[in-house]
Order: structure tokens, then C-alpha cells, then sequence
């Protein structure tokens, strides 16, 4: 079968800054700041106090109080956003579409909050035995198999779990599955929800979140914020989606992906660097054309110049007219949803014409001595941009965006 | 079988599915509450913290009504007592 160009027909965001989509898009716009003082668990306990918390979200809100126990909190989010990208691309549940469809879906922390509080009761409470239900909702793929049973999905559905990179390379997956002919639809995106005691401890002791906030490329930058969300992306091939009338949102031309093969958490130059040209070759597309990349900018000290590096050696000269921002100092690090989000935020980047900023910048950095959009977001267009992507365990994804009036 | 152990059986099929415990009698079976294969073994999961007990999975693979639940769990609770074990 011949390549088919594959399009985004429906975007759905749940987020620190945004339940849904439009305000989501608001927040990328005014430069809206997700993070607040943890109320999820004590933080009295914890070194680092801010986080980037869905304020107020009750499940009953979206669920039947049956359908809540049912599932962990990202799994909700994973549905919560499916249900409005699915909606905007006007398909209805149960629809003949979703007979060749399929969900590929990342997370990094799955449902292990439900687990957490599950082994609280055995080995804290001491009781004898524990819920049986902490089995499918902790399963990493509990928020793609509701979607499957909500929208009587028949292909392909499953996770993928590559840390920071699980939402990118999950997309990256159902972009090529479309492309390729195995799928005509794909429900594909992210979500995690982390707060658990057990889970922020961890991340304390790896000394990689900000005791502050979160200011990547910034001089004085401390660490990352970890951020709770679920985002998703309805795919279709552009023949079928035209012919069904389907909005047209933008469309997917490339993904590259590249293992740095050096070490489990200490980013390399090399291994961004390769997945940004694979990803350039995938697309058929020159680094000058690229403009503007949704970086990886996790604000931590190790990241961020080394991202700007990889993107240098990568894009040469271009690198000087190249605006990049990190939407992670928005709505924090969202680890395996953060792909889908920042994917999301991209695509708005090219529908809007509206260059997101990289909020809490206070300092430059020689060291990441790029174009980062500081504080303030500001119009701009352009036709190709990058969604970054890169993983402990030394994994990197790179998504290829077009947009829409280029289609 | 007591009525009061009758009723806390109810109440705990009444907890985990959501549903109103008058709605719920002795007579009920799982198929007419809408209690399917996962729903029960959330149910038996609640029954045995509700009277600490451990059901047996050849005791519980033959549950399909409230009242063989409750005859189920009268069971194990006189077992229990009659062995002294401490609760």
C-alpha cells in the first residue's frame, strides 16, 4: 500500500491549566502557570512543595460512582481526554470507524497511586488482603482498554511505557500504523497521574525536582515540576478523513526515534541529536524548515543544555531563527502524558499562530542559547514544527507536526 | 443465617456496586443486580473484610445468588468460631 498522509481530526486535554482543550489553548496563550502547593498528599513530608495538580477534579464529575472505583486516576484522564477529541472529530461511540481503529496510549507511572494505597493497607494497616480490583486498575494499560470498551474499539489497542517518552512514542506508533495502511483510526495520546507519597518520595530522592518552580533554559534553573494530566489525539488517513468531512486539525509527517545506549538517567548530545534527524528523514524534510520545536525542557540542570546542543548540531545555522519554548513550565512534566500535552500544545502552536512562551524565565544561559520564547508568547507562524520527547533510560522520541492550512 | 448477617452481606453488595441496599434482597441473584465476574470478586473482597474471614475459590466459584452468599459466609463464621481462632 502506498503511504497515507495522516491527519489530527480531535484534540482532547485534561491538565493542570485547562480541562479541556480551549482552556488549555487559553493558558498556553496568556503564559498561565499550572503550579500550586501539593494538596494530593502531605506535603509537609516532602522537600519540594509545588506540583502541577488538576485543583478540584472529581471523578464523579465525568463517571458514575461504579465506573470511578473502577479506575485510577490517569486511566480517568486517558478517558476523559479521549472522550473530547472524539467528540470534536464528530465520531460517535460505537461508530463502524472504530472497527479498524486503534488506541496506543502512553504512561509511565500507570495506575501504581492505586497500588501504592493498595500496599499501604497490607504492609502499613497490616491487613490480610487487599482490594482485587488494584490489578486492572493499576495495569499501564487500563486507560487505553476503557477507551477500547467506550468507544467499541477493534484493532490494535496497547501501551507503551518508555518513561518521559511513553505519550511521543506511543503517537509515533499510530502515526506510522495509519500510514502504513494497519489502522484507519487511532485514538493515541498519554496520561499519569503520580501523587502518591510513595511515587514523590522517589522522585525526592532522585534530586531532580525544583524545591522552587520549574524555569527551564533559565540560568538559575533548579529542577523539573511534576505534573498530572491526560491528553489525546483522534489520527485518520487524510483520504478517509476528507471523505467523511471531518475537520481537518493538522497532520503527522514524521517521527523519529534513537536510544542514546550510554547511560540509564545522564542525557547524551548523540541521541537526541539522532532522533531529531531521523525524525527529519522520516518527514522528508530539510532542518530549515523546522520552526518551531516544542522542546523536551524539563528545566532540570543535565536537560536542558544538552537538548539545545543536540538541537545545534542538528539544525546548524538554523538554530539562531528557531523558536522553542517548554510548555513543561506550564503544566509541569507530565512524564508518559507529557508527549500527548506538548503534542497538543504543538499542534495549537501552528492552528493558532501563537508561539507559546517558556514561563518563570529569569536568567539567560549561555549554555542553552537558544530563541526559548522567555515569559511572554508572541504571534508567529510557521508550517513544520518539532514536538520533543526524551527519556530516562536514555530514550528519545521526535514528532513531525504540519499544519493545517499547509494540508 | 441471621437476618443480620443476611443484612451486612447486603450492605456490602450494596457498597461496591453502587446500589441501594433496599433494592437488594435474600432472594436476588447476580445476574438480575447487573454483578458480573469482576463486580463478584470485588464483592467476596468485601465480604471477607466485613466478617474476617477467607472464602476458598471452590467455595466461591459457585456463588450466583445473595442467599448462597450469605449461607456461604454463615458458614465460614460458625467455622470460625467453633475453631477459637482469634478474629
Amino acid at each position: 500500500m502506498k503511504p497515507r498522509r495522516v491527519v489530527i481530526t480531535g484534540i482532547g486535554a485534561i491538565s493542570a491549566i485547562g480541562r479541556n482543550v480551549p482552556e488549555f489553548a487559553d493558558s498556553l496563550r496568556e503564559g498561565r502557570c499550572g503550579f500550586a502547593p501539593i494538596e494530593l498528599v502531605d506535603r509537609t513530608k516532602l522537600r519540594f512543595q509545588q506540583a502541577a495538580e488538576i485543583r478540584g477534579y472529581k471523578a464523579e464529575d465525568y463517571f458514575s460512582p461504579k465506573e470511578a472505583t473502577m479506575l485510577d486516576r490517569f486511566a480517568q484522564f486517558a478517558t476523559i481526554a479521549a472522550r473530547e477529541a472524539v467528540a470534536e472529530a464528530g465520531l460517535e461511540p460505537g461508530g463502524k470507524e472504530f472497527r479498524r481503529a486503534t488506541v496506543i496510549t502512553g504512561s509511565c507511572v500507570g495506575g501504581q497511586t492505586t497500588e501504592d494505597q493498595g500496599f499501604d493497607d497490607l504492609y502499613l494497616k497490616g491487613r490480610p488482603r487487599i482490594n482485587p480490583l488494584i490489578i486492572p486498575k493499576t495495569m499501564a494499560n487500563a486507560g487505553a482498554s476503557r477507551i477500547s470498551l467506550e468507544f467499541g474499539v477493534n484493532g490494535g489497542v496497547y501501551t507503551i511505557s518508555t518513561a518521559c517518552s511513553s505519550a511521543s512514542h506511543a503517537i509515533g506508533q499510530a502515526f506510522w500504523a495509519i500510514r502504513q495502511g494497519s489502522a484507519d483510526l487511532a485514538i493515541t495520546g498519554g496520561s499519569e497521574a503520580m501523587f502518591s507519597m510513595g511515587i514523590l518520595k522517589a522522585w525526592e530522592a532522585m534530586r531532580v525536582v525544583s524545591t522552587e518552580t520549574c524555569r527551564p533554559f533559565s540560568k538559575d534553573r533548579r529542577g523539573l515540576i511534576l505534573g498530572e494530566g491526560g491528553a489525546m489525539m483522534t489520527l485518520e488517513a487524510l483520504d478517509s478523513a476528507k471523505a467523511r468531512g471531518a475537520k481537518i486539525l493538522g497532520e503527522i509527517v514524521g517521527f523519529g526515534m534513537s536510544s542514546d545506549g550510554h547511560h540509564l538517567t545522564q542525557p547524551s548530545v548523540d541521541g537526541p541529536a539522532l532522533a531529531l534527524e531521523a525524525a527529519l528523514a522520516d518527514a522528508g524534510l530539510e532542518g530549515g524548515q523546522i520552526g518551531y520545536v516544542n522542546a523536551h525542557g524539563t528545566g532540570t540542570v543535565a536537560n536542558d543544555p544538552t537538548e539545545v546542543k543536540a538541537m545545534r548540531q542538528v539544525f546548524g545555522a538554523h538554530a539562531d531563527k528557531l523558536a522553542i519554548s517548554s510548555t513543561k513550565s506550564m503544566h509541569g512534566h507530565t512524564l508518559g502524558a507529557a508527549g500527548a500535552l506538548e503534542g497538543i500544545a504543538t499542534v495549537l502552536t501552528l492552528r493558532d499562530g501563537f508561539f507559546p512562551p517558556t514561563v518563570n524565565f529569569t536568567e539567560p544561559d549561555p549554555e542553552c542559547d537558544m530563541d526559548v520564547i522567555p515569559n511572554e508568547g508572541r504571534p508567529g507562524t510557521a508550517e513544520y514544527a518539532f514536538s520533543n520527547s526524551f527519556a530516562f533510560g536514555g530514550l528519545n522520541a521526535v514528532l513531525v507536526f504540519r499544519a493545517r492550512d499547509a494540508v | 443465617m441471621s437476618d443480620d448477617l443476611t443484612k451486612r452481606v447486603i450492605d456490602c453488595i450494596a457498597e461496591t456496586q453502587h446500589l441501594e441496599a433496599e433494592k437488594i434482597t435474600v432472594e436476588s441473584s447476580f445476574e438480575e443486580l447487573g454483578i458480573d465476574s469482576l463486580d463478584g470478586i470485588n464483592i467476596l473482597f468485601a465480604v471477607e473484610t466485613e466478617f474476617d474471614i477467607s472464602i476458598p475459590d471452590e467455595a466461591a466459584k459457585d456463588i450466583r445468588t445473595v442467599r448462597e452468599m450469605a449461607e456461604g459466609v454463615a458458614k465460614l463464621v460458625a467455622e470460625k468460631a467453633s475453631s477459637g481462632s482469634p478474629s
